[in-house]
Order: C-alpha cells, then sequence, then structure tokens
C-alpha cells in the first residue's frame, strides 16, 4: 500500500491533465483506422475504373449478402440486447430451418422442385408454405430453449452461453444423423424471374438475391417500426435499458423476453430459409452463420440494429470485393481481411461502432 | 488428520503412481489413443482454465492459437502439403510457439479490454476465423492439411513406440502445472486475480490492467502452443478439422467437465472425455451419434454443478472433511469450515 500523500495543486494539475487527456496511442490508432479505409475504399476505386461491370456485380454481390447477414444478425442482436444472452445456437437455428424447408419442400413438391435443367418447378405455396412454417418451427425451438434451459439461468451471461453451445453441439450432430452432410439447395418459386435486367452495360443479375435484400429491407423497416412506434417495442427498449426497473413498473418481462426469443430464433430461421434458396444450406452452416452474427454485432455494438445493418453491410462489402480484389494469387487470404477489420473497429471502439455499456 | 491429509494427497500421490507406469499398465494403443491424448488436450483445457479461472478471461480462443503453434511448427519442417520450407524439428517447435505467443499478445492487447462475455465471443469470433484462413490458405494448408510431419528424434515413432510420446507429453503436462501453479501463487498471478475480482479496484491501485490482461492472454497462449505442437506430434499431421469449432467446443467441455475453477480439472475432464470417447465409439446404438451424446452431458454438467466434476469432488470432500473435522472438535456444530483447498481460485463466479 501507497501512502496517500496530500497533493499540491501543481501535482493536481498535472493529475487532472492525465486524467482527461485521450490515452496515449489513440491519435495515432484513429489516423491508422482513417488511413485503412481511405486505402481500402481508393483500392476499390481503381479496381472498379478498370472494370466496371466487374463492380456492379461483386457491389450487388455484397449488398445482397450483406441484406442476408442482416436478417440473421438482427435476431442475435435482439435476443442479446434485451436478455444478454448469447445465443451460440443462433447458427444452428439457421441451418435447421434451411434443413427443415428443404425437407418440406420435397415432400410438397414429391422432389420434383427443381426441373432437369435446374430450372424451378416450385408453386408460389411450395416455397412460401416452407419459409412460414421452418421458421415458425424455429422460432418455437427457441422459445422452448429459453423456457427451458434459460429462463431460471437469468444473469448468469457464462452458464447461458455454455448452454447454447451444448444445444448447438446436439443440433449439429441431430442435423447430421437425419439430413445428411450433404450440400442442399432450396427452389425459389418457379413465378420469380429468374434474372433481372439492370439496364447498365447489358447486365443482368439474379431475381433472387435482389428479392432477399429486399426482404431484409422490409424486415429491418418492420423491426424499427415496431421498436421505435408500438408499446411493446417500448417495453423492449426499456428493457434493454434496465429490465429491472421494467419488471418493477408492473410490466411481465418473462412474457417480453419470450417473445423477443420467439422473434430471434424466428428471424434465424427466416435467414436460413432465404440463405438455403439464395447460395445452399450445408452442415457448416451452423459454425459459418454463428461467426457472422458474431462478427456483424461485434462490429455494430450488441443490441443495437442499426450497428447491425452497418456490420452486415461492411461484412457483406468486404467479403464479397475481398475475394475478387485482392491482388492475383492471394484472393484466399480474404479471411485476413475480415480479421483486421475487427481489429480495427475494436481497437478503436471496444464496444462496436453503436455499443453502448451494459 | 492423517485421514484429512489422505483425502488431500491420496488421490494426487496414486495418479503420480499410475501415471508413472502407465507404459505397464495400459497396452500400446490405450496409451496412445486414451492418456497420451487425454494428456495434451488436458494442456490445451488448462489454458483456458487458467484463463478463465485465475484472470476471469474465457477465452474460446486456445484452440486457434494452438492450431497457430502447430500449423507454424508442421509448415517449417519436411511435410507433405504446406510450405516447403524444411527447417530442424526443434527451432521449428521454437518458432510455432512464438508464433502462437506472438498472435496471443496482439489478440489480447486488442481483446484485452473487452470483459466477460464480450471478450468470449471476441475471442470465438477470432478462433473461427483462424479456422477458416487455414482452410482456404492452400499455401499453408487448404483441406488437406499439413500430413506426415517430420517430428524430433527422440518422438520417435509415436505409432510404433507410444512410451516416448507419452512421457513427453507427461513431463510437459506436469511443467506446465507445476508453473501455473507456481505462477498463481507468485506476485503477478496475484495481480491477475485482482483483476479478475475487480479490475476497476486494480487501475486505481496502480496496476495497468489492459497490460496484465493481454500478458495472461500470451501466457495462455503458450500454453496453448505446447498443446498444438504435442498433437502435431500425436497426430503427426494437422488440418482445419484439427482446430474446428467441435473441437473448440471440445476443450471447452473438457474444462467445464474438469471444472473451470481448478487447473487440474484440465486433465481429469481431458481423460474423462477421451475415456467416454473411446468406450461410446465402440457402442453400436451410439456410435455415430457421440457428439449428441457429449452435447447431453455438457448440457447435464453446466446444469447442475457449473464446477464440473472438480466441482463436485471439491464439495464431496469439503463434506466429508467438516465431518471430520466436527468430530475432531468433539462435536462443535462448525457448519461449513472453509478450507483454502476447496476454492484454491477463489469461489467468485466469472466477471460478467
Amino acid at each position: 500500500m501507497q501512502n496517500i500523500s496530500t497533493a499540491s495543486p501543481d501535482s493536481d494539475l498535472a493529475l487532472r491533465r492525465r486524467l482527461f487527456a485521450v490515452p496515449p496511442g489513440t491519435l495515432a490508432l484513429r489516423a491508422l483506422v482513417a488511413a485503412a479505409l481511405v486505402f481500402g475504399v481508393a483500392w476499390v476505386a481503381y479496381k472498379a475504373s478498370q472494370d466496371l461491370r466487374v463492380f456492379v456485380i461483386v457491389g450487388l454481390n455484397g449488398l445482397t449478402l450483406a441484406g442476408l447477414y442482416f436478417v440473421v444478425a438482427s435476431g442475435f442482436t435482439l435476443i442479446f440486447g434485451l436478455m444478454r444472452v448469447v445465443n451460440m445456437a443462433h447458427g444452428s437455428l439457421y441451418m435447421l430451418a434451411g434443413f427443415f424447408a428443404f425437407d418440406l419442400q420435397e415432400r410438397l413438391t414429391g422432389g420434383e422442385a427443381t426441373s432437369a435443367f435446374g430450372s424451378s418447378e416450385a408453386g408460389v405455396g411450395d416455397w412460401v408454405i416452407p419459409l412460414v412454417v421452418a421458421s415458425l418451427a424455429v422460432g418455437v425451438i427457441g422459445l422452448v430453449m429459453q423456457q427451458l434451459f434459460l429462463r431460471w439461468n437469468q444473469g448468469q451471461e457464462l452458464r447461458q452461453a455454455l448452454i447454447t453451445i451444448a444445444i448447438s453441439v446436439i443440433i449439429a450432430d441431430q442435423a447430421l444423423a437425419h439430413f445428411g452432410g450433404i450440400a442442399q439447395e432450396l427452389a425459389p418459386p418457379s413465378v420469380f424471374p429468374d434474372s433481372v435486367q439492370l439496364h447498365v452495360y447489358g447486365l443482368s443479375y439474379p431475381f433472387f438475391r435482389i428479392f432477399v435484400l429486399l426482404a431484409a429491407i422490409a424486415v429491418g423497416l418492420v423491426l424499427w417500426a415496431v421498436i421505435q412506434r408500438t408499446r411493446y417495442g417500448m417495453i423492449v427498449r426499456a428493457g434493454v435499458d434496465d429490465r429491472h426497473m421494467v419488471s418493477a413498473l408492473g410490466i411481465n418481462i418473462q412474457l417480453v423476453f419470450a417473445g423477443a426469443f420467439f422473434v430471434g430464433a424466428f428471424l434465424a430461421g427466416l435467414g436460413g430459409v432465404l440463405g438455403g434458396t439464395m447460395i445452399s444450406v450445408d452442415k457448416g452452416n451452423d459454425t459459418q452463420y454463428l461467426l457472422i452474427a458474431l462478427i456483424v454485432v461485434i462490429i455494430g455494438g450488441m443490441g443495437s440494429l442499426g450497428g447491425a445493418a452497418l456490420g452486415a453491410l461492411a461484412l457483406g462489402l468486404v467479403d464479397s470485393f475481398g475475394d475478387v480484389y485482392l491482388p492475383e494469387g492471394y484472393t484466399n487470404y480474404s479471411v485476413l481481411l475480415i480479421f483486421g477489420m475487427l481489429v480495427l473497429v475494436l481497437a478503436v471502439r471496444p464496444l462496436g461502432l453503436f455499443g453502448r455499456p451494459a | 488428520m492423517t485421514l484429512d491429509r489422505g483425502i488431500r494427497w491420496g488421490p494426487g500421490l496414486f495418479t503420480v503412481l499410475i501415471l508413472a507406469l502407465a507404459p505397464l499398465i495400459f497396452s500400446d494403443f490405450y496409451l496412445s489413443a486414451v492418456i497420451t491424448k487425454a494428456l495434451w488436450l488436458g494442456i490445451a483445457a488448462v489454458s483456458l482454465i487458467f484463463l478463465a479461472g485465475y484472470v476471469g478471461m474465457v477465452s474460446l480462443g486456445q484452440v486457434a492459437l494452438y492450431g497457430i503453434a502447430g500449423f507454424t511448427a508442421a509448415n517449417l519442417v519436411v511435410a507433405d502439403g504446406g510450405s516447403k520450407v524444411a527447417l530442424n524439428p526443434w527451432l521449428a517447435t521454437l518458432l510455432g510457439l512464438g508464433a502462437a505467443v506472438a498472435v496471443g499478445l496482439f489478440l489480447g492487447a486488442i481483446a484485452s479490454r473487452s470483459y466477460g462475455i464480450y471478450f468470449l465471443m471476441i475471442t470465438l469470433a477470432f478462433s473461427v476465423l483462424v479456422y477458416f484462413f487455414f482452410a482456404q490458405v492452400t499455401q499453408l494448408s487448404g483441406f488437406g492439411g499439413v500430413n506426415n510431419v517430420e517430428l524430433p528424434s527422440v518422438v520417435g515413432n509415436p505409432l510404433q513406440q507410444p512410451a516416448r510420446l507419452f512421457y513427453i507429453a507427461l513431463v510437459v503436462s506436469a511443467a506446465v502445472y507445476v508453473s501455473l501453479r507456481y505462477i498463481a501463487r507468485a506476485p503477478l498471478g496475484l495481480a491477475f486475480q485482482g483483476v479478475r475480482d475487480d479490475p476497476a479496484r486494480m487501475r486505481a491501485l496502480g496496476y495497468n490492467v489492459p497490460l496484465l490482461r493481454t500478458v495472461a492472454f500470451g501466457l495462455g497462449a503458450l500454453v496453448a502452443g505446447l498443446a498444438g505442437v504435442l498433437s502435431v506430434w500425436w497426430n503427426t499431421r494437422i488440418s482445419p478439422g484439427s482446430i474446428s469449432l467441435s473441437q473448440t467446443i471440445d476443450v471447452l467441455v473438457i474444462a467445464v467437465i474438469g471444472g473451470l475453477y481448478r487447473l487440474e480439472g484440465a486433465w481429469v475432464g481431458a481423460v474423462v472425455v477421451t475415456v467416454l470417447d473411446n468406450w461410446l465409439r465402440g457402442i453400436d446404438l451410439v456410435g455415430n451419434r457421440f457428439n449428441t451424446v457429449i452435447g447431453v452431458i455438457f448440457l447435464a454438467i453446466v446444469l447442475v454443478s457449473p464446477g464440473g466434476l472438480m466441482g463436485i469432488w471439491g464439495s464431496a470432500t469439503g463434506a466429508l472433511q467438516s465431518r471430520f473435522e466436527r468430530a475432531a472438535a468433539g462435536g462443535d456444530p462448525d457448519p461449513l469450515p472453509f478450507t483454502e483447498e476447496r476454492h484454491p481460485a477463489g469461489d467468485t463466479t466469472i466477471v460478467p
């Protein structure tokens, strides 16, 4: 123990300076981040100037991926923001919904959703029914998980994370047993055109990917409207800030938690069906989409919807531009770009771009 | 009092005796497939337990760090796949450990400002990124991994001479255990525990909390790196599958089964999991669904006893001890004698 000495005015001033000064290295860090950002944009602009057609297509790929990532991550961030539960089974729920929907579509169409030429022969119902049923089913699984295992462990964050990890292990193994280890693709409704004309450089682009982007925007708007404009949303917002106070005001916070967990899991399921149609559904998807949800919310800030949108946009764009615009022979290093982005964000804002301390 | 000491030291002495004679007791297969494997898995798990129990950092990045050590070492020696560099195996091992520590310190510097569940998520994201990195970068690994890795001559051929690798793993395990216990009681370790219990107060006392957490993470990376190198020697290969999320979860399961608060729990958990693994795979009904069984066991332990098996052991011996002490004191009603032995790492929950 050091002695507490009485501070003279001089040392008091020095102490104050030390206390209120920007921590050393912060400015350098900010400069580094700004430089990285400028360099990234400049590099993309330089590459784009060489071939604008590639730029348009890759950019759209990034945007549509970002849409899918947002749908998945918004559920994750909703659950975390309200309950401080890190749902490690979020990716598993995503994968499960994809498999459920595929299975259901097979049954509905008798295994003939896709013609021999690869074009879809599924009716609107053959796609919409699996979408709704699988998402709802996964929402219910999430709800059951929360009620059975998480509800009575509130506040024990680590224990809850471990519980969801254990559940993800079980789901992964059971999914492998029931659905096999083969990548499956859902057929979109045949009324959807295969591609749309972009009217720039005579390019066309897969219609379903645009649809996913629009769906993601719709999900975002609905979530925003519900959270900002309704009574339920008001309770959720209050719960994010201080759940004990909300509970003390006579609101049944357990009901709110249950509802939020259902919606969060439902969104994972929605993402799974959209992703299963847009890309595919595979046994490794649980890890992959858990990672995506984690990165999106670490970048955007836990519990923030706007942060999730920004994080998804950043990840989607870096993901798709990294694969194409890295120097020849190094495109397989694109993971490092994502890691670099994560490191830079955390270095400047440990709680993410829109994160607030709990 | 002798009984009391028996409870305290008996299991340890018995374990040392069994382990020293293990190559005589067990078949070559069992020695290699269960015991040696449990030893290196235990080292991986103890790096997690040390960070979680003594520094309050529950890291899911330990498997990635051991992967970095393993992949670096495997890439720098003669092997199928990976880079074409061919260094001396010992030098490669040292460089592998160095790489793990360097990456650990770097990541620690970034992540050490985040606490609790945020820290867990950041390290998990890092871990999965490392997996995808090695899966994608064919120059260093690719999905096939690095095979037929050249080992130091002292290891010999782990298939034909399993006893050699066993003793190496045993010595490394013992060294890791003794060192971590020593560090835990040294001023540095006490500072770690202070950081675990109350970072704000430690800061007020003049400690550099982020630096301490970074150093701890680097130390954990070194221990994880040792496990990574041993795993390469044991497998004679390493692939992205060796550091996938399921391996991260396996190490976490081991740590949780062993108890997140006691160092020796790492090896207890590792033995339980490898023995279970070996035994369950033989049962037809379970054989293919091994992971479901492990998941259910994991879930049950997390739900029932957060302290894991060592926690159960601790409460059992604690209850026994308190009975002896009550009897010795002539029926003095002393309901809960708090012995340091029961909670060496402190009876605290992990910093939220």
